[in-house]
This record gives C-alpha cells, sequence and structure tokens, in this order.
C-alpha cells in the first residue's frame, strides 16, 4: 500500500503541470521543434565519433530508459529488467541473423530475424511482467532485478545458445536499396527514426484509455479494480508495450556494436538504465533521453575530465554513484524536476499551478 | 507442523515420502544400478554438502536482509557491498593479526557501525518512502562497490583458515564398499561444518532473541504494525537502529564466512545480494525461518545443479524462484 503513496508524491508535479486537453503539448513548444531540427541536421555537425559514440547511443539507452519510464512513471512499476529485454532481443539478432559464430546463427535475413527477435522479447519481457505483477512495488525491484541478473549469469553458463562469456560477434547488419545502414549517417537516422516513433508512441500511450486506466492503477489500484478495470491485465500490457520498445532498442545496439555478450547485460548495466531513468526524471518521455545524454556524456568524458582536474580517471561509477544519490535526494524526479522547479522559482507566484494532490 | 498436515494431507505425504528419499539417499549405500544412472554417491554427497554449508552461508547474508526489510519495509540493496565490505575487513584482521576469531569480532562490529551510519544518516530521513529508499540503497552500492575496488583493486583475496580447522575430517556415511568388503567414508572439509553449525548456532540464537526476548516481542510487533509499536511508547528509532546494525552485522560475518569459503572480489557483492534476493523471495519477505528454509533450498538447488546440469544451474535456481511466485507470491513460509 504505503508503496503508492510513494508514486504518488513522485509523480505530483507533473500530473500539475500537464493540461487535461488531449493535445500534444510538444507542438507549441518552440524548444521542442529547435531540439527536433537540430537532432535531423545532426550529421551536419557532429562527425561520426560524435554522431554514434554519442547521439546514437544517447538515443538508444535512452529508448530503453523510456521502456522504463513508461513502467515506472506511468504504472508506479520500477523494473530493473527492461536492459535485460533489450539483450535478449539483441542475442535474438545474433542467433538467428549472420554472425561471425556460423555454428550458432541461424543465418536467416534481417527482416526476417528482427521481427522474430522482437516477438521473442516482447514475450520475454509479457511473462517476466506477469511473474513481477503477483507481487507489489518494491519486490518488483527485487524479482526483475533476480530476472535481470538470473539472465546475465545465464548467458555466461549457456555455450550452446549464448556462446558463454564471448558472446556472439561479428554480427551482420542490414544493407538494402544500395544502402549500408550501419553506416555512420544511416545508422543515425535509423536510431533516430525509432526513438522519435517510440517517444511519440509513450506520449500517445499516456494519453489513450489504456495510458490513463494504468495511470489510475499506479495511484489506487483498488478503485481502479472496483471500478471494473482488470489491474493485473494493465499491469501485464504495459510490460507488453515496455518490452517492445526495449527490444526494439536492444536490436538498434546489437547493430550498433556488432557483437553481444555477457557484459552487455550484466547487473550493473541493468542499474545504469534505471539511473538514467531516475536522473532524467521519470514523470515524462523526455525524461530518459536528458538522462541517457547525461550519462552518455559523464560515461565518455568523466575520465579526461577526472585527470584533468587532478584525480583517478577510473572513479567514473564513483560519480555516476554519487550523482545519482544526489538527485534522489533532492529531487525526486530528476533533471526534469530541478528544471520545472527553476522555471517555476522564475515565475511570479501566484501563476505558479496548485501543488496538491491532482488525482486519488 | 500438525496443522500443517491436517490442513494439506496430501502436500504433507509429498513432502514426508521427499524426506524419506533424501534420507535413504544420503544413508544407504547405493545399489551398483543407481549408482550406474546418476553417477558416484561421493559426489552427490559432496555437493549435497557443499550446498547445505552453501546454505548456511546464503542464510547469514539474508538473515540481516530479510530482518531489516521485515522491520523497516526497506529493501537494503546496498546488502551485498555490507557483505564484501565485511569481507575485505576480515581479511585485512585475519592477515595483519593471523586471527581468525578476531577478523569475525572487527568485522562485525565495522560493519554493524557502518548499518548505524545508514539507518542514522541516510534512511531515517526518508522513512516511508519505500521507493526512494530503495533507489538511494542502489546508489550506495554503486558508491561503495567503486570505493571498494578503489581500495581494494580488482584482485582476489582469500581469509587464510585456521591451522586448527584445516583438513578434512572423515564422516560416518558410507560413499561405498571396496571391493574388499570394506567400507569408504566420506571426507569432508572441517572447516565448512564448523562454519555450518556456527550459522545454525546463530540462526536458532536469532529466532529464541525474536521468539523468547522482550527485545524480540518488540521487534516483531515492529514488523507486524511499526506505527501502532510506535504509539505504544516504544522507541523505535532506537530498535530500527538496533535491527539496523544486526542485520549489517550479520552480512560482515557472512563476508569473512564467503572469505574463507570462496573469495572476495569485486562482483561478489552484487553475486549474493541476488542470493539474498532469491532467498528471501522465496523463503518469505522478513521471516527468518523463511530466511533458512530459502538458503537450503537454493544453497543445495545451487550446488546439485552445477554437478548434474551445469550448464543450466542458474536456471534450476530461478525456476524455484519462479515456481515458488506462481504457487505462493508471499513466499514459502511468510504469514501475509
Amino acid at each position: 500500500m504505503s508503496v503508492t503513496h510513494d508514486a504518488r508524491v513522485q509523480v505530483r508535479p507533473a500530473t500539475a503541470q500537464r493540461p487535461t486537453a488531449r493535445a500534444w503539448p510538444d507542438i507549441n513548444n518552440p524548444a521542442a521543434w529547435i531540439v527536433a531540427v537540430i537532432l535531423l541536421i545532426m550529421p551536419l555537425i557532429a562527425n561520426g565519433f560524435f554522431l554514434i559514440e554519442i547521439f546514437a547511443t544517447t538515443l538508444i539507452l535512452g529508448t530503453i530508459a523510456l521502456s522504463l519510464m513508461l513502467l515506472a512513471g506511468y504504472g508506479g512499476m520500477v523494473s530493473l529488467m527492461q536492459l535485460t529485454i533489450a539483450g535478449f532481443a539483441a542475442y535474438m539478432v545474433a542467433v538467428f541473423g549472420v554472425s561471425g559464430n556460423a555454428n550458432i546463427s541461424l543465418g536467416w535475413p534481417w527482416w526476417l530475424a528482427v521481427p522474430m527477435a522482437l516477438a521473442l522479447a516482447t514475450m520475454f519481457g509479457t511473462l517476466g511482467g506477469a511473474l513481477a505483477v503477483r507481487t507489489e512495488g518494491i519486490y518488483t525491484i527485487m524479482i526483475t532485478l533476480a530476472i535481470g541478473a538470473a539472465f546475465y549469469y545465464f548467458t555466461n553458463q549457456n555455450w550452446a545458445i549464448f556462446n558463454g562469456h564471448t558472446g556472439i560477434n561479428t554480427v551482420s547488419t542490414p544493407h538494402f536499396w544500395g544502402v549500408n545502414w550501419r553506416a555512420d549517417i544511416p545508422f543515425y537516422y535509423i536510431v533516430l527514426a525509432v526513438a522519435a516513433l517510440c517517444y511519440f508512441a509513450v506520449e500517445y500511450v499516456s494519453r489513450a484509455p489504456f495510458g490513463m486506466a494504468l495511470q489510475g492503477v499506479r495511484d489506487n489500484p483498488r478503485r481502479m479494480a472496483a471500478l471494473g478495470f482488470n489491474v493485473n491485465a494493465h499491469r501485464v500490457a504495459a510490460y507488453a508495450v515496455a518490452s517492445f520498445i526495449a527490444g526494439l532498442a536492444g536490436v538498434l545496439q546489437v547493430w550498433n556494436y556488432r557483437q553481444i555478450s555477457p557484459g552487455s547485460v550484466s547487473v550493473g548495466a541493468c542499474i545504469d538504465v534505471l539511473i538514467i531513468a531516475v536522473v532524467g526524471g521519470i514523470t515524462r518521455p523526455i525524461g530518459p533521453y536528458i538522462g541517457a545524454l547525461v550519462f552518455v556524456l559523464l560515461r565518455t568524458f568523466a575520465l579526461d575530465f577526472l585527470i584533468k582536474i587532478g584525480l583517478d580517471g577510473n572513479r567514473f561509477r564513483l560519480l555516476i554513484g554519487l550523482g545519482f544519490l544526489a538527485i534522489v535526494f533532492w529531487s525526486s524526479d530528476g533533471v526534469i524536476g530541478l528544471w520545472q522547479r527553476w522555471r517555476q522559482s522564475q515565475r511570479p507566484a501566484a501563476s505558479r499551478p496548485g501543488g496538491g494532490r491532482g488525482h486519488g | 507442523m500438525t496443522r500443517f498436515v491436517e490442513r494439506h494431507p496430501a502436500r504433507a505425504l509429498i513432502v514426508i515420502i521427499a524426506i524419506a528419499l533424501a534420507l535413504w539417499l544420503i544413508f544407504a549405500v547405493w545399489p551398483p544400478g543407481l549408482e550406474d544412472a546418476i553417477g558416484r554417491k561421493r559426489v552427490f554427497l559432496n555437493a549435497v554438502f557443499n550446498g547445505i554449508t552453501l546454505g548456511g552461508l546464503y542464510f547469514l547474508v539474508a538473515s540481516g536482509f530479510t530482518l531489516i526489510f521485515g522491520l523497516m519495509r526497506n529493501v537494503n540493496l546496498a546488502h551485498g557491498s555490507l557483505y564484501l565490505f565485511g569481507g575485505y575487513v576480515g581479511y585485512a584482521i585475519s592477515a595483519s593479526t593471523g586471527s581468525w576469531i578476531l577478523s569475525f569480532i572487527i568485522a562485525f562490529i565495522l560493519t554493524a557501525l557502518v548499518g548505524v551510519l545508514l539507518q542514522v544518516v541516510v534512511f531515517r530521513r526518508m522513512e516511508g518512502q519505500d521507493l526512494r529508499q530503495t533507489m538511494v540503497t542502489i546508489g550506495l552500492s554503486i558508491v561503495f562497490a567503486d570505493l571498494m575496488l578503489w581500495a581494494c583493486g580488482a584482485d582476489f583475496y582469500q581469509i587464510q583458515t585456521p591451522n586448527w580447522l584445516i583438513g578434512p575430517i572423515e564422516l560416518p556415511l558410507i560413499t561405498a564398499i571396496k571391493s574388499s568388503g570394506e567400507p569408504v567414508y566420506l571426507r569432508y572439509p572441517l572447516v565448512r561444518l564448523v562454519i555450518f553449525a556456527a550459522s545454525v548456532v546463530i540462526g536458532v540464537a536469532m529466532w529464541l532473541a525474536l521468539n523468547r526476548t522482550r527485545m524480540g516481542m518488540i521487534i516483531r510487533a515492529g514488523v507486524d504494525d511499526r506505527d501502532i509499536l510506535a504509539a505504544t511508547g516504544v522507541r523505535i528509532q532506537v530498535v530500527f537502529v538496533l535491527v539496523f546494525a544486526l542485520g549489517a552485522g550479520l552480512a560482515g560475518i557472512a563476508g569473512v564466512v564467503g572469505g574463507t569459503f570462496q573469495s572476495l572480489s569485486p562482483g561478489e557483492d552484487i553475486r549474493f545480494l541476488l542470493a539474498s534476493l532469491v532467498v528471501v523471495i522465496v523463503g518469505g519477505m522478513g521471516s527468518i525461518p523463511g530466511a533458512a528454509l530459502g538458503a537450503l533450498i537454493i544453497g543445495l538447488a545451487e550446488q546439485l545443479g552445477s554437478v548434474y546440469i551445469p550448464t543450466y544451474a542458474i536456471v534450476v535456481t530461478f525456476l524455484i524462484m519462479v515456481l515458488v511466485l506462481a504457487v505462493r507470491p508471499q513466499g514459502l513460509l511468510a504469514r501475509r
């Protein structure tokens, strides 16, 4: 029960901000248009390294974190297995598609392997979700963490399908219409398109009857059950949608690195996704992308930065952990929350939206 | 026990048959047909003993975890870090002083102090916000893991077993009959048996303390309803601090045990966090007997699995968890 209180505490600012009308909030926001244009013309600005290592990676990680945001922000279920689902999809692409490990890969063309991988990943995530919804709140964290960890150890031990700790290497990437889609610029646009699709899908879902019901379930499952909603079915369905999104990101991830190994689905990486989502803010779909950008920038440049200010460059994870702690301590809705609070403090007090409980 | 038999006669029968079969497998001399089918009895017995002693270790880690959860509703995902911290402290003490017993005491005290600090400085400030507490413990576990990596490096450490515990001991369990008709007895490392006995003692002591003392009564009342307990005038913050210290200290002891049994290295924290998660999910959150049962089941499953189906050992553990969640989502011995 107390978990529902928690969720309410976390989502209050977002619901207070969100207009009740069913409109796309981004359309009238000039900042959103500017960001969209910048993202579209990014290949003109950034070179290969920034394009792939920073922006494409950000978008992929952000999409995985987006699936967590959908579950945590709208469903009140903090799932630590989203990366595992993405990793599972990545493994399936490698297993069904073409890779350097010919004894494992079945060699299907990508347009067959990818839907198969997505279907299996969605199934995997839905089954895991069906398990997780049998318990509530903080138990969800534990069970999904246990699933994630079990998958990591399993991939390490299993050689028949997952090729043990070496993983599957030189996974082939799609090549059609005369374009090598793994070349920097086409790949960036694929990633951008998928990320945008997922972003708007989540925005849409949050406004659709299903998303509304899901948020109702988050805030008061008993009342929703009394109103005739099937609480668990909504939760499992949310897991299914989130798994599909995570699966898409996983496919992109394996194309990005062209290999997949247990290291990519380790427990630490699972927790990184939670960190990304929480640092960005789990109240809005844009949060995970902001968190991912912060995370990727830190991961890439922390080493140089730390050495420059005279510290040990290997303490990147310490930096991440402390930053995460700070965010959890002072702003329960991440960078977005900080930004909103700053905006509100700029505004005259009278026009501030009421911070009361918008629902319940 | 009798109520269980009365209410579920069929289940009780299955349990009794399973226990009888297990006892027969352990004590009887295996007929040749069985040895052909599933291998030597020595291997089986070793796996069983390894599983039981590993279960003892898991119990030490998980009991603190489940105690803290039961009272404070705090899923302490930094529990694995406390385990590893205790192990490193134990290693440092035993390497510098050469005393194994002393390393237990110091590890207990230091990890308990860390636990007190965590409770007083961090968790008291966000009481009742389970999700936020859990997130904080995740952040703390990352920070701790990196600090320990910084301090101790990525090497493997093993705590030296004291001389009087080194070497195997012969157990009165027959593994095979030689062709001369002479029985062969099982030989097993003494230190593991001693540690297992110690964890049983700790478990029984905890059970007695919880069920027979005034403090235990307060803690049990707190597990059931901490608000009412606070309303009756008990200084619940003190109880919280004590329980957190005890739970963390147990993790520290477990770290020394784990460092003697196996080895200490970065990543062990996550392994034991996962183990205690699965143990308490199977046994039931907040229940000490549940932690004992869960630890035994998971320890046995892991060891038997790694002997008989090596590539799928982890799946067995996981399947047990799934099965329990499907049949009894609250855990085997939880009351709710």
